[in-house]
């Protein structure tokens, strides 16, 4: 039992470390989000808060539900399978209050090259036109309906 | 378009019922999603790819995604000849503004749409050290903004460049495939802005879903499958050439 | 930016403070080792080093997290490594390894040796100074032979278990990288092994150059018989490091994979300078002939001061350089393996080079108040002026 004088500093040594330790343990039960491990080796509570994002797109039935004539024009055409706001652009707020967010109608001379301009790598029986060749100077809404383009001179729907 | 009364007293009940449809419950709160019953992926078709950039456009205007920093993005290869090993790639700031025309010179010449491939077995989530980047239950990869140190360890560990930086939040940042639209039974941004269809949400999980039978008749790859990630990203018809 | 890379890629992520990282840690991995020969294996000659080897290990280790802090998006959120560590990121396990060996191996060693000279502070010092020593004593006086020989013999196995754990320390940084599969210049199983032999190399180096710098300080006479020794161990762990490092390169060359045309341009371009030149001519190569050359031809004592001072200072610019190319050359290239990009270091943003250089100074800084507070050395030596040119 003597020894045990012999190694007492040892002793203070290690009561250091075990207070250390336990010092971590209460700290880790308190600091640790409440919702960590739900699910997973994560906060839970992230997979709300990441699920709650406003939308800045509608989605294309929300448009259906309130312009069904356009969605049945446009059903007829080759731009059928278009979304409307891959060419009006995110309208989640207008959907929401449609009297006062009034949506910017896009501007036909960019908007229709970006598909249609010629370019090497689309697809080869993609509908591609070399822009100033093609009918330079005019709107392409001035002979093509954008929701349902087909060749119509004079029309502008 | 010009409205007379009666339409808008027709309209915005209708309105008002799309808007509950798109604002319809997040996975704790709405009775109509269940995490357990959907398993998330994507099908890219490059025969219909354009490269008009339309789905770059429309997720950085859903998700704020800053500028220069890309959570999807286009690729243009060029391919000559029999030189897979070589091919010639530009992706003009991510493709967001389309591409210029391309020298007609001999060879292929496609579009290639990049965006996180929702790894099963991603190396990001496996070498996260806290726990905030991480697999969903329901198969999409997220990163927990409030919890995440900024370390970039897994901006390093992902094979294919999805990840960046955010250099607002200072913290890594990615796609997450819209999780805030697809368990609102919506369709991903990128998704609803593609013109040509070449971009399709997939739930691996739903057994009407097309993409079945899609795969079963069709000839799809993932990207590096060498390094078995479990990519849920699938293309059809990607060139050998595709890095 | 050269060529094609994904959008995201152009921008380094990992900047001169990820390559300060390891550049610290495998120091004090080095400098515990040579230590450990003393203690472990009795390599009675490297005795007059001891005690420095153990300081140092500790003031760098010390200073080892901090351009982690630096480069952390959100440095306020870092405790979570420890609250909540993912098991299955190596980055994240790290965190305890350090732990385990900053508390349980350095400290505790560095305790156990010099706790007869805390004790003898303890009780003869006076205010502020007194109560500090008496707090590192933790109010436990005994210095009786028994206790001592138990402190001994706990000294020895913590040493014992310090070398795994120094071979852990370092070993696990490169795991660190070499575990990412995305990147092919990081990704093989040499990385581990790599990096520790050239921790260790640089340890030793460092230790060799803080004994020949303090020993000028204190206007003492440099012990040759430990110089020569561990000039001795310097060069055959540089060997064995060597190797290592050409059996990678020559694998590399040969089974020549998809990312070996990327990776040599990148080599033969992007980093002609920092590894051709001063990695693997200025870093290797010199100071391996300089320390072959003393291992077979008799120098005098003088001559073999300066080629030792040489050798350890072109190594520990070799390693740096090595780590470098390690941590700035595997974001250089694409994943794409068709462009490149290049690093733009600032001066004094946060992760920039004046942090860096500020970094690397205070190590040193703590070293001296280490070595004021634990004194490595009994001042009983007759202070004696340098000899010169005696054998």
């Amino acid at each position: 039992m003597g020894e045990f004088k012999d190694i007492a500093h040892l002793i203070r040594l290690a009561g250091v470390f075990l207070f250390g330790l336990i010092l971590f343990l209460v700290f880790r039960a308190v600091t640790i989000p409440k919702s960590f491990g739900q699910y997973g080796p994560f906060r839970g509570a992230a997979l709300v808060e990441l699920s709650s994002r406003p939308l800045a797109f509608a989605g294309h039935e929300a448009c259906e539900n309130c312009h069904p004539d356009v969605a049945e024009l446009k059903a007829k055409g080759v731009h059928k399978s278009i979304n409307c706001e891959s060419c009006h652009g995110p309208l989640a707020k207008h959907a929401d209050d449609p009297g006062n967010v009034k949506p910017v109608l896009p501007d036909v001379a960019q908007l229709c090259i970006r598909c249609h301009s010629e370019n090497i790598a689309k697809p080869a029986g993609f509908p591609q036109v070399n822009v100033k060749e093609h009918f330079a100077g005019q709107a392409c809404n001035t002979c093509h309906k954008p929701h349902s383009p087909g060749f119509d001179v004079g029309a502008k729907k | 378009m010009k409205l007379n009364r009666r339409q808008i007293l027709l309209l915005l009940p209708a309105a008002a019922v799309a808007w509950d449809f798109v604002l319809a419950g997040n996975p704790e709160s709405s009775p109509n999603y269940k995490m357990s019953d959907h398993w998330w992926g994507m099908l890219i078709d490059i025969a219909k790819c354009i490269g008009c950039g339309s789905c770059v456009r429309a997720c950085a205007m859903e998700n704020d995604v800053p500028e220069g920093y890309f959570r999807t993005w286009i690729e243009r290869y060029h391919v000559a000849d029999w030189h897979i090993e070589n091919p010639q790639v530009d992706s003009p700031h991510g493709g967001m503004d389309g591409f210029p025309p391309g020298k007609t010179e001999d060879g292929k010449n496609f579009f290639v749409p990049k965006m996180c491939n929702q790894c099963v077995d991603s190396p990001c989530s496996q070498v996260c050290p806290v726990g905030a980047t991480f697999h969903t239950p329901d198969g999409v990869v997220l990163v927990d903004y409030d919890y995440c140190l900024g370390c970039r360890y897994c901006i390093q560990a992902c094979p294919y460049g999805c990840r960046f930086f955010h250099p607002k939040k200072h913290t890594a940042d990615k796609c997450t495939l819209c999780y805030h639209r697809i368990t609102k039974g919506l369709t991903t941004a990128c998704c609803e802005a593609c013109p040509t269809g070449a971009r399709q949400l997939a739930d691996l999980k739903n057994p009407n879903d097309p993409i079945h039978a899609f795969l079963k008749t069709h000839s799809v790859q993932v990207l590096k499958p060498h390094l078995a990630t479990g990519s849920k990203l699938f293309y059809n018809g990607l060139d050998g050439s595709v890095r | 930016m050269e060529g094609f890379m994904y959008p995201n890629e152009v921008e380094l992520q990992w900047s001169i403070l990820i390559v300060l990282y390891p550049y610290l840690t495998g120091l004090v991995a080095g400098a515990f080792i040579l230590a450990s020969l003393e203690r472990v294996f009795r390599v009675e000659e490297v005795k007059p080093t001891y005690r420095l080897a153990l300081l140092t290990a500790l003031a760098f280790l010390i200073v080892a997290p901090l351009p982690l802090q630096l480069h952390l998006g959100h440095p306020e959120r870092s405790l979570e490594m420890y609250l909540t560590p993912h098991r299955s990121s190596a980055m994240a396990m790290f965190g305890f390894v350090y732990l385990w060996y900053l508390m349980v191996v350095l400290v505790v060693e560095i305790w156990l040796d010099y706790r007869r000279d805390i004790v003898r502070l303890a009780e003869s010092s006076r205010g502020v100074r007194g109560l500090f020593y008496r707090i590192l004593a933790l109010g436990s006086y005994d210095v009786s032979p028994a206790a001592l020989r138990i402190d001994d013999r706990v000294g020895w196995i913590i040493t014992l278990i310090g070398i795994p754990s120094a071979f852990l320390l370092h070993g696990y940084v490169g795991f660190i990288f070499g575990s990412v599969k995305a990147n092919p210049w990081w990704s093989t199983p040499l990385m581990p092994v790599v990096f520790l032999f050239s921790a260790m190399v640089s340890g030793i180096a460092l230790v060799l150059s803080m004994y020949m710098l303090t020993c000028a300080m204190r206007h003492v006479a440099v012990d040759m018989r430990c110089l020569d020794t561990i000039a001795k161990y310097l060069f055959y762990t540089f060997v064995i490091d060597f190797a290592l490092e050409m059996l990678d390169l020559i694998h590399r060359i040969y089974e020549s994979d998809e990312s070996f045309r990327s990776l040599d341009f990148m080599v033969h371009t992007r980093l002609f300078y920092s590894q051709i030149l001063i990695q693997i001519f200025l870093g290797t190569l010199a100071p391996l002939a300089l320390l072959s050359f003393t291992q077979v031809i008799t120098f005098s004592v003088a001559a073999r001061r300066r080629i030792y001072a040489m050798a350890s200072v072109l190594t520990l610019v070799g390693i740096f350089a090595m780590r470098w190319n390690v941590v700035i050359g595997g974001q250089l290239f694409s994943k794409s393996f068709l462009g490149y990009t290049t690093y733009k270091m600032s001066f004094v943003t946060r992760e920039g080079l004046l942090p860096a250089v500020a970094l690397m100074i205070l190590p040193f800084v703590i070293l001296y108040v280490l070595i004021k507070i634990l004194p490595p050395w009994q001042e009983e030596h007759p202070v004696v002026a340098e000899a010169h040119g005696d054998d």
